[in-house]
C-alpha cells in the first residue's frame, strides 16, 4: 500500500513541478480531440444523409467503413506520416479519419430506423422530402446520431495518445516518454489525466444525450 | 368529388394491384373500400393523394386530374389518417395537430385556436393534452390526435386507411361511434379503407367491395346485404346477413309516426317517465337514430311488442317488433 501511495505522491509532486508543461500537453490533447471530432461530425452527418438517399453512396460508404474498421488505430496514424509528414496536422487528419466511422454509422442507422408510418404520415400531409428530413427524420434520429458522437469522442481521447508517434503532441508525450525513460510518475500523470478526461466527457455527453432523448420522446417510445 | 376513370396500377414485379377501376366517391358521403388483404384497396386510396401514381387511367379530384395538381399542395387539402397513426413523437400533441396549418402558412393565432377547437372535438381537453408528448398517450388517445391532425386544415376530403385497426375492440367501437358523430358535424367526403365488413357496414354510406384489384360491388349497406351480386360478396358479407341488416336498419326507417290504439297504453305509461316497468322488465325507449337491433333487443328484454320512439324528450312514434320482422323478410 505504501508503494501505491508513494507513487501517487510522487505523481502529484511531478505534476506540480511541471504544471506548465502539463497544461500545454493537456491543451494539445484537447485540441486534437475536439478539432478532429468536429471535423468528423461535420463530414459524417451530411455523408450519412446522402447515403440514406442514394444506394450507391451507401454501398461505397459501408464498404470503405468496414475496411477502415479493420485497420489498427496505430496504422491509421502511422499512415499519415508518408502522406502528410510530421506534426499536429497529420495527427489531426488521422484522428479525424478514425472518429468518422461511429458518427457515420449511427447517422445512417438513426435515419433509417425512423418509423415508416411516421414518414408516410408526413408525406401524406404534404411535406416535401426536404421538410421531412429537416423536421421529422433528423430530429427523430438525433439521439442515435448523438450516441455515435459520444462513442467517437471517448474513443478519440484514447486514440489521441498515439499522435505522439508522428509528432502531434498531446498527453502521449508523457505516457510514451514515461515508458521509454522509466519515469513512472510522468507516465501516470499523463495516463490518469487522459482517463479522467474520457470519463468526464462521456458523462457530460451522456447527460446531453438523455436530455435529447427525452425531448425526442424516444425514451418513452421504447417502452410503449 | 373523387372519380376513378379506368384506373390501373401495375407494379414492376408484375402485380396488378388495381385493375380497371371505374367509380365515383360522391361529395359528402363516407365511402368504404373493403376487401380481403391484397385486394388493392389501400393502393386505390393512395392514388387519390398521389402516394401512388396510376400506370393507366385517370383519377379526378373535384373534376381535376390529380396529375395536374402539385402533389404537396393536393395532399395539404386532403386529410390523411393511417393505421400506424404516424404521430411525430418529438413534437407535442399541439404541434402535431398544427402540422398542416403550418405547412399552409396560417398565422399562429389562427392555428392555436384551431388546434384547441379540434382537441376539444376529439375529447382531449387542450389544457391537459396540448403540451404532452404522443408517447405519453394511450393507443385510443393517439388515434384521436391522428384524426384531429388530419382534420386540422379543414380538408374537403379525408382518406382513412384502417384508422381504428390497431385498437382494442372496445376502444375501436368507441372511436367509431364518436367518429360517426363528428362526421355529421364536419360534413366532409370520406374515403375509408378497412378489411372488416362490420366496420364497413357501420361507417359507410356507400360500400365498395374489392377483390384482386377489381370493384365487385358498389352499393349502400342495405342494398349490399339485400342483394349481394356475386357468390364472393355473399361469402364476404357472411352468413348472418339478417342480423347485420338489423344493425344497419335505423329505427326511423321502420317506426310509425302515429301511435295505434293497441299500443297507446305503452306510450301513455311512458309520458313523463324515463323508463317504465312492464311485466317482463323495464321498458327503455329508443331514439330514431338507434339501430333496429337495439330496438329488437329492448323489446325482447322487456317482453313487449312495441317501444316508444323518443326524440328530445317527446314521443315521436312507435316501433313494433312485427314492423322490424316484416322489413327483414322483405329483404331476404
Amino acid at each position: 500500500m505504501t508503494g501505491v501511495f508513494g507513487l501517487l505522491a510522487a505523481t502529484w509532486a511531478y505534476l506540480l513541478a511541471n504544471s506548465d508543461r502539463f497544461l500545454e500537453l493537456f491543451r494539445e490533447h484537447l485540441m486534437l480531440v475536439f478539432v478532429s471530432e468536429a471535423m468528423a461530425v461535420a463530414v459524417a452527418i451530411p455523408l450519412g444523409i446522402l447515403a440514406t438517399r442514394n444506394d450507391r453512396v451507401k454501398r461505397v460508404v459501408e464498404t470503405v467503413g468496414n475496411v477502415a474498421q479493420t485497420v489498427p488505430t496505430l496504422a491509421i496514424i502511422a499512415l499519415m506520416f508518408p502522406l502528410l509528414g510530421l506534426g499536429f496536422l497529420p495527427a489531426l487528419v488521422g484522428l479525424f479519419v478514425y472518429a468518422l466511422l461511429p458518427v457515420l454509422t449511427n447517422t445512417i442507422v438513426g435515419l433509417e430506423n425512423v418509423d415508416g408510418g411516421t414518414v408516410e404520415a408526413a408525406r401524406g400531409m404534404g411535406m416535401s422530402d426536404w421538410t421531412i428530413l429537416r423536421k421529422i427524420r433528423l430530429p427523430l434520429a438525433l439521439p442515435v446520431i448523438f450516441a455515435g458522437i459520444r462513442t467517437s469522442t471517448v474513443l478519440n481521447v484514447g486514440t489521441a495518445y498515439l499522435a505522439f508517434f508522428i509528432g502531434g503532441g498531446g498527453l502521449g508525450v508523457w505516457v510514451i516518454g514515461g515508458i521509454q525513460l522509466f519515469n513512472t510518475p510522468q507516465l501516470i500523470a499523463g495516463a490518469v489525466s487522459g482517463a479522467l478526461l474520457a470519463v468526464t466527457l462521456d458523462g457530460l455527453l451522456a447527460l446531453a444525450e438523455r436530455r435529447l432523448g427525452g425531448e425526442a420522446g424516444t425514451g418513452h417510445a421504447a417502452t410503449s | 368529388m373523387i372519380r376513378f376513370d379506368n384506373v390501373h396500377k401495375r407494379y414492376s414485379d408484375g402485380t396488378h394491384a388495381v385493375d380497371g377501376l371505374d367509380f365515383e366517391v360522391e361529395e359528402g358521403t363516407t365511402t368504404v373500400l373493403v376487401g380481403p388483404s391484397g385486394c388493392g384497396k389501400t393502393t386505390t386510396m393512395k392514388l387519390v393523394n398521389r402516394l401512388e401514381e396510376p400506370t393507366d387511367g385517370t383519377v379526378y379530384y373535384d373534376g381535376t386530374d390529380v396529375e395536374a395538381l402539385e402533389a404537396t399542395e393536393l395532399r395539404r387539402r386532403i386529410g390523411y389518417v393511417i393505421q400506424d397513426i404516424g404521430l411525430f413523437d418529438h413534437m407535442t400533441v399541439g404541434e402535431n395537430v398544427a402540422t398542416v396549418p403550418e405547412l399552409k402558412g396560417w398565422d399562429a393565432d389562427r392555428t392555436d385556436e384551431r388546434v384547441d377547437e379540434l382537441l376539444d372535438l376529439m375529447g382531449l381537453p387542450p389544457g391537459e393534452y396540448r403540451e404532452r408528448h404522443p408517447s405519453d398517450l394511450s393507443g385510443g388517445q393517439r388515434q384521436r390526435v391522428g384524426v384531429a391532425r388530419a382534420l386540422a386544415a379543414g380538408p374537403d376530403v379525408m382518406l382513412m386507411d384502417e384508422p381504428f385497426g390497431a385498437l382494442d375492440p372496445i376502444t375501436r367501437e368507441e372511436l367509431q361511434d364518436e367518429f360517426i358523430d363528428i362526421q355529421r358535424e364536419i360534413d366532409t367526403t370520406i374515403l375509408f379503407v378497412t378489411h372488416d365488413i362490420n366496420e364497413a357496414l357501420k361507417m359507410g354510406d356507400r360500400i365498395a367491395i374489392m377483390r384482386d384489384g377489381k370493384l365487385v360491388q358498389y352499393d349502400t349497406p342495405t342494398a349490399l346485404l339485400d342483394e349481394p351480386k356475386t357468390k364472393f360478396v355473399e361469402e364476404f358479407v357472411g352468413p348472418d346477413r339478417t342480423l347485420k341488416r338489423l344493425r344497419v336498419l335505423r329505427v326511423e326507417e321502420v317506426m310509425r309516426p302515429e301511435v295505434p290504439d293497441e299500443y297507446a297504453d305503452i306510450v301513455d305509461a311512458f309520458q313523463g317517465n324515463d323508463a317504465v316497468v312492464a311485466d317482463g322488465g323495464e321498458i327503455v325507449p329508443v331514439a330514431p337514430t338507434d339501430s333496429a337491433q337495439v330496438a329488437l333487443s329492448r323489446c325482447i328484454q322487456a317482453g313487449v311488442e312495441a317501444l316508444p320512439v323518443v326524440e328530445d324528450s317527446t314521443v315521436v312514434g312507435v316501433v313494433t317488433e312485427s314492423a322490424i320482422r316484416n322489413r327483414q323478410s322483405e329483404g331476404a
